[in-house]
């Protein structure tokens, strides 16, 4: 009787755990950890070495992955208030990132596109950014809230025009910054072994768990993504709300165009964060966010944001190349989005649940 | 095929879920050329017998059998109950808005690649002829109107020629000529041996157009019974389980108008007018006042009180509540006067569906506390309960997304919500709609309640009978137009009727 009891109550965790959101990516992490540690070993190997500047830095592979994976955190966090509030993606980010980084560097470098000292504070310079990507946010969320256009049709416009705008800030130049510490945001600090990008992403999840914790956000997001009419009927203005998750998903762009710049003090108008946006709304799919709006996990989109950078690094690793590389991402990210989906998980859970009554008999 | 011979059998029948049992070993027997009403209250498990019947996805039942013409029938999907012969026309229209009335009757029937554009027009014409549906086939169907379109759907199932018929509320959002029409076409219909399940929550219905009726309670079965040998008491309390005193009690409760001359009204409108397309018209409340707009469907009753809350763009007029001027222009502003607006569609306009019964709750307040002021988990829990217990709101837990609770239930969530708001007028968009006869009690004598504490209170409903029990003072409206104001003596069915036909002359 007893061990009955046991059991189930164990069988009750077992599906509370799976129907949990961040089950999959979880899942999908712990897996991608296991192939690695059976396949080989050494991919978990962190070494402490020195860079150019006489700093200690860590490296390996999970370092990369903190790293590179920090940027897909931080966009991914706007992306999933964006795809909540308004079903549907932004597809305008990795060019957004160019143009906030060219701003950036216009700032830094004034006239002269190579001075010798900045031309102006670097927080200065990261604030004028701030605003010029958070402008750009609200274009983007005025075409879909007021316009009523398609985001991803909407956000089409700058993913189009962004690059070139970006290379037209900068007169088509490529400025250069020679300030040492302009590359610490990128790189690292000296005396800290961890890459910086992911104590910027710490604050980053910070920031963001204190806003839905003191505000409204989650709420009024949610409402808004599921329920328009009866939202504006409950006294709220989804416009506005539509529009401001578009603004902070320009935050998290401009804070990451101070990362891509800080990485090479410089700036490559048609690579930088290419394609980085696919990876922000795989990231909000495979934390197992509906992408058609409304309820969502900000925790399952980040942690859906390090998986995808543990997989790429793993292809990496086994040499994939790296023009090669999207069409393995595709397939793992397939099976990864469709073991995510609500239809499988519910029929998932259930044959778990026959088949721990059938144990139980 | 003997009139009597059963044409549809479900035995046994048991469906759970998480939580609840839905289903518990009902029984259901149909035969060729009869109307049969399926009555309960909500949550009875009507619309549960119906999906597991129809094969909705994640209604398949977990035991019991089911035949059709005396051979076990094994329905999966929808497409399989239509192949054998099960058509359903529910309650919410269930067709494509964006195309073309034609377009609906035949969409997922032809299994050529190749359309006969031209032969499907014409068909879709002769068929909305024979059945007197005022609608073209190239029309869009958005075009048409709610009832319209309904009859539409009934016409498509019609069409597809159907054994069983299952009519899921069908006649809710119809005027009285318009149910008339869809009786005559269930009649005509019963003749050519067809069995009619008919939902529905209006009791004369039942008695005009049904043979037989079988009553749910709670998942089980209460019994069949012969339409004659079943007086409406006798059904009702079938229905609630309980003797029925509770009808009686609400009874006499209105008094004749009298406008208190001292107080200013909570709320009046002079020449207001929105852009839905009402005529500008002049209404007030005073405090502590039910009143109503009634009129027929579309006469646009509910379009005055949503230009009072702001739902629809106001294009002119003025407003005063307490006797000063204020300004509304969307609902916020009405909110923050200490208006609330219970909506006429609760699918479109009230629930957020994915939502828990907490957050839907608790959301007007918190919208009025303001974006920077969430409350605590604790106090929405604390609101979540008090209203639970209130309303008695059937609920697994405060957690459940609240389109898991039946209709009636999601209702009692939206009321609570605007209560939780404490305004001094409240607006009630049929209320009633599509919930069962314990609710509709138990909303009536709330809104009498809160009266009698003080709070104003605007009445809109389709039974008369629930507006004359509620209301002190009713509008009355016709083509868009305040008609007529009746209040006292003049409050009964056949000076509204007169009023409402414009009978003086």
């Amino acid at each position: 009787m007893g061990t009955k009891e046991l059991k189930k109550s164990n069988s009750n965790h077992f599906t509370k755990i799976f129907r949990n959101q961040i089950f999959i990516p979880l899942a999908a992490l712990l897996l991608l950890a296991l192939f690695n540690l059976i396949a080989d070993p050494s991919f978990f190997k962190i070494t402490l070495g020195y860079n150019n500047l006489g700093n200690p830095v860590l490296s390996g592979f999970l370092v990369t992955i903190l790293d590179s994976g920090s940027e897909v955190a931080i966009l991914a966090i706007g992306m999933t208030l964006v795809t909540a509030a308004t079903g549907g993606q932004d597809i305008s980010v990795g060019a957004a990132v160019a143009i906030a980084g060219s701003v950036l560097l216009r700032v830094l470098c004034g006239r002269d596109t190579r001075p010798e000292t900045l031309q102006a504070p670097i927080i200065v310079a990261f604030l004028v950014c701030c605003v010029v990507a958070m402008l750009f946010g609200a274009f983007n969320g005025v075409l879909v809230a007021y316009f009523k256009i398609q985001p991803m049709v909407a956000t089409l416009i700058l993913y189009t025009a962004g690059r070139s705008i970006a290379a037209w800030i900068n007169n088509n130049e490529l400025p250069i910054v020679n300030d040492p510490s302009f590359g610490y945001f990128g790189g690292f600090i000296p005396g800290i072994p961890i890459p910086t990008p992911f104590f910027i992403a710490i604050i980053c999840m910070i920031v963001i768990g204190l806003v839905l914790k003191f505000t409204n956000l989650r709420l009024y997001t949610q409402a808004v993504g599921i329920n328009e009419n009866s939202s504006r009927l409950n006294g709220l203005n989804p416009q506005v709300i539509k529009v401001l998750s578009f603004v902070i998903l320009g935050l998290c762009v401009a804070v990451v165009g101070l990362i891509k710049t800080s990485r090479v003090s410089s700036i490559n108008y048609s690579v930088i964060a290419k394609d980085i946006e696919m990876d922000a709304i795989l990231a909000v799919a495979l934390g197992g966010n509906a992408l058609g709006g409304g309820k969502f996990n900000m925790t399952a989109s980040i942690i859906g944001a390090y998986v995808i950078q543990f997989l790429t690094q793993t292809l990496f690793k086994f040499n994939v190349k790296s023009t090669a590389l999207p069409a393995y991402k595709a397939v793992v990210v397939i099976v990864l989005v469709v073991i995510s989906a609500p239809v499988v998980r519910e029929w998932f859970s259930a044959t778990m649940k026959k088949l721990q009554t059938k144990e139980v008999a | 095929m003997g009139k009597e011979s059963a044409l549809l059998e479900m035995r046994n029948i048991h469906k759970s879920f998480p939580g609840v049992r839905a289903l518990q070993g009902v029984d259901f027997t149909l035969r060729a050329g009869e109307v049969h009403a399926l009555m309960g209250e909500n949550g009875a498990g009507k619309s549960t017998l119906i999906k597991v019947l129809t094969g909705v996805s994640g209604y398949v039942k977990d035991e019991g059998t089911i035949s059709l013409e005396g051979k076990p029938a094994s329905i999966r999907s929808p497409q399989d109950a239509q192949k054998v012969g099960i058509s359903t026309v529910y309650q919410e229209i269930t067709l494509c808005p964006n195309l073309s009335v034609a377009e609906n009757m035949y969409i997922g029937r032809t299994q050529s690649v190749y359309q006969n554009w031209k032969k499907m027009n014409e068909d879709t014409e002769k068929i909305l002829q024979s059945l007197e549906i005022p609608a073209t086939a190239t029309q869009q169907l958005e075009s048409c109107s709610i009832a319209v379109q309904q009859m539409i759907a009934i016409a498509r199932a019609v069409d597809m020629e159907c054994k069983v018929l299952i009519l899921d509320e069908p006649t809710s959002s119809l005027d009285e000529q318009e149910v008339a029409k869809l009786f005559k076409l269930m009649r005509d219909l019963k003749k050519r041996g067809v069995g009619i399940i008919f939902v529905t929550h209006f009791l004369d219905q039942v008695y005009e157009i049904c043979d037989r009726i079988t009553v749910m309670r709670d998942g089980k079965l209460v019994g069949e019974y012969e339409i004659k040998d079943l007086p409406r008491v006798k059904l009702v309390s079938a229905m609630l389980g309980k003797e029925l005193d509770d009808m009686a009690d609400i009874q006499g409760e209105q008094k004749a108008y009298e406008r208190k001359k001292d107080t200013a009204p909570v709320f009046e409108a002079e020449e207001l007018y929105s852009d839905a397309g009402i005529k500008p018209f002049n209404f007030h409340i005073d405090k502590g006042e039910v009143n109503g707009f009634t009129g027929l469907l579309g006469s646009g009753r509910s379009e005055c009180v949503r230009a009072i809350f702001g739902a629809d763009r106001v294009l002119g007029g003025k407003v005063k509540k307490d006797g000063k001027d204020i300004k509304i222009s969307k609902p916020i502003d009405a909110m923050r006067q200490g208006i609330a607006y219970l909506p006429e569609d609760r699918k479109i306009d009230g629930i957020v569906g994915e939502l828990s019964v907490r957050d839907n709750l608790i959301l007007a307040q918190q919208v009025l506390k303001g974006f920077f002021k969430p409350f605590s988990k604790a106090e929405a829990n604390k609101f979540a309960d008090e209203y639970i217990k209130l309303l008695s709101i059937k609920t697994a837990s405060a957690d459940t997304p609240i389109k898991s609770l039946s209709g009636g239930n999601q209702q009692k969530v939206i009321l609570a919500r605007w209560l939780l708001t404490h305004p001094d007028y409240l607006i009630l968009d049929e209320p009633t709609r599509g919930i069962d006869v314990g609710t509709k009690v138990d909303i009536q004598k709330l809104v009498l309640k809160l009266a009698s504490e003080g709070m104003s209170v605007t009445f809109i409903s389709s039974e008369m009978d629930e507006m004359l029990r509620t209301c002190s003072r009713l509008i009355v409206m016709r083509d868009r137009k305040v008609v007529g104001e009746l209040s006292g003596d003049e409050l009964n069915q056949t000076t509204i009727m007169n009023t409402i036909a414009g009978g003086d002359r």
